[in-house]
């Protein structure tokens, strides 16, 4: 009975022993250089895990009018700050320009008007937000592709960087994503959102659509779409604001 | 002369191990991987934890948000926190959705700073575990199912018999865990159906179950293969189902551990890294 005892102490003071040394051993390993290596090796693995068994114009479910969320609630900045952008509201964007530039033959400077006019995409899809919710919502915009082709990417593109009129603490808000999913047929700069006007808390005037990503993907207020060979000199370097400031994954297509 | 010798080698055939006797008990895959999953798994659970805190909320179908209804919900005020399921509201201030973190300051986030990785809010850092960790969880997993498999590890030591499948067998060991009365002798090296039973349902149910309700998840897959997100019924019951079954998961490796410490911890530890077993003495002894 006292050998039982003991072996009982021993395996419950192992266990809060063990407790208390893998947390704040985890949180230090979390923080190592060698962890943060393996993660991007990991983040890597999976990314090409996912792309090899992905087509790569294979569409995201698009979903029927019934099947919609009956609210799809907003997240992230819901009005930028700036002056300009305020000012930009104010007058219906009438002034506003889209800017396609960087690695590009000719850069673009299109009104919202002549964004409504090129050909559009409408898709009704399933929005994955990283903390864990979904909502179903109708997109309708101009397929980034036609963007692409009629500004011409030079050679040495890799990524289109998403540069947005909102910040948090003043760091603006951007993101990234690479050709693969920049010409995939549903990435769309959405104008248009359940049929309406793309509302402000939504990203108004114009929003990215990448359906295969997480929701952080899908950048708000769009101002300027940027061709880059890397993006180790924007902001911080690792791809966008959520990357940058949050270390969030770049691939966020898990 | 010949009749004589091929007798004698009858003969020294080993007798059956008896209560007391050391004998082999679990192949260097078995403990390899049994090993690797303790890691692997707890580290999974509690970046899970983590992950759920971001949206402490479940659904059923293909969306759920704030507005939407939620069968679950861990939820905290600065007065109590509780979880309800369904209806049912069960107070857990002081554990879930209302607790003090270690500095003493109170938080009204789902899971408490000892039940996750890392133990401060950082959404990025437990997915950085989760999808790390997972690939040590697949890829190990699929390995050791096709060499237990091939081994015959599952069709000899995990399969049940015709015999023990009737439920008076069952009942019988159901009565004798109950007792806490556990075989001894060479009984000892064959697991019981209750054993078998949930070895069999971690191995074949609830681990694949979770690798594809985990894999439901990611909008890429959902493009690559959309029948994965319709088994489950949606992404959103994929999350849940996901949720369910780790907890499921959890209480197995609760019972587990219970069971280990029960049936002698020295010699069931000692089995599961050295492959050695003392078999438990028989009662009559």
């Amino acid at each position: 009975m006292t050998q039982k005892i003991s072996r009982r102490r021993l395996i419950a003071s192992l266990g809060a022993g063990a407790g208390g040394l893998l947390l704040p051993g985890c949180d230090r390993i979390g923080r190592s250089d060698t962890f943060r290596a393996l993660d991007e090796a990991a983040q890597g693995l999976t990314m090409r895990a996912q792309r090899l068994v992905t087509d790569r114009t294979a569409l995201a479910r698009e979903y029927a009018p019934g099947d919609m969320s009956p609210t799809f609630r907003t997240n992230g900045n819901v009005l930028p700050r700036s002056p300009a952008y305020l000012a930009h509201l104010r007058t219906g964007f009438a002034d506003w320009r889209l800017v396609v530039d960087g690695l590009v033959a000719r850069p673009l400077a299109l009104s919202l008007e002549r964004l409504r006019r090129l050909p559009a995409r409408t898709q009704i899809t399933r929005h994955d937000c990283v903390e864990g919710w979904s909502a179903i919502g109708q997109w309708t915009g101009v397929p980034l592709k036609l963007l692409l082709d009629g500004a011409g990417l030079r050679p040495e593109a890799r990524y289109i960087v998403f540069h947005c009129a909102d910040d948090f603490r003043g760091r603006p808000y951007y993101e990234s994503i690479d050709l693969i999913d920049a010409f995939h047929p549903q990435t769309i700069l959405a104008w248009g959102m359940n049929g309406a006007p793309l509302p402000t808390g939504h990203g108004a005037p114009l929003r990215l659509r990448v359906e295969r990503q997480l929701g952080y993907k899908h950048a708000k207020f769009v101002m300027r779409v940027e061709a880059v060979a890397s993006f180790d000199h924007i902001h911080r370097g690792r791809g966008g604001y959520w990357e940058d400031a949050a270390r969030y994954q770049w691939y966020a297509g898990i | 002369m010949t009749a004589v010798t091929v007798a004698a080698q009858h003969e020294v055939e080993p007798a059956p191990p008896r209560g007391g006797d050391i004998v082999v008990r679990h192949r260097l895959s078995t403990r390899i991987w049994h090993w690797l999953n303790a890691l692997t798994v707890i580290i999974m659970l509690m970046s899970g934890l983590m992950i759920f805190n971001a949206h402490p909320r479940l659904y059923w179908g293909e969306y759920g948000a704030n507005a939407d209804h939620a069968w679950l919900e861990i939820r905290g005020d600065p007065s109590r926190g509780y979880l309800r399921v369904g209806a049912l509201i069960v107070p857990t201030t002081g554990v879930l959705g209302h607790w003090r973190d270690r500095d003493g300051s109170l938080r009204l986030r789902a899971f408490p700073y000892w039940a996750t990785i890392p133990s401060g809010y950082d959404l990025a850092g437990a997915r950085a575990w989760h999808f790390l960790f997972a690939w040590l969880l697949v890829v190990p997993g699929l390995l050791y199912w096709a060499w237990s498999l091939a081994n015959r590890h599952v069709q000899r030591d995990l399969a049940p018999r015709r015999a023990e499948l009737s439920p008076r067998h069952i009942w019988h060991d159901i009565k004798s865990h109950a007792r806490l009365r556990f075989p001894t002798g060479e009984a000892a090296l064959r697991y019981n159906i209750l054993q078998k039973a949930s070895y069999l349902a971690v191995l074949f149910v609830l681990l694949p179950l979770i690798v594809l309700t985990g894999l439901a998840m990611s909008p890429a897959m959902d493009a690559a293969w959309p029948w994965l997100v319709d088994l489950f019924g949606g992404r959103q019951s994929a999350r849940s189902i996901h949720f369910i079954v780790a907890m499921l998961l959890l209480a197995f490796i609760l019972v587990h551990l219970v069971m280990v410490v029960l049936a002698g911890p020295v010699n069931e530890i000692r089995s599961m890294i050295t492959g050695r077993y003392r078999l438990p003495k028989e009662r009559a002894q």
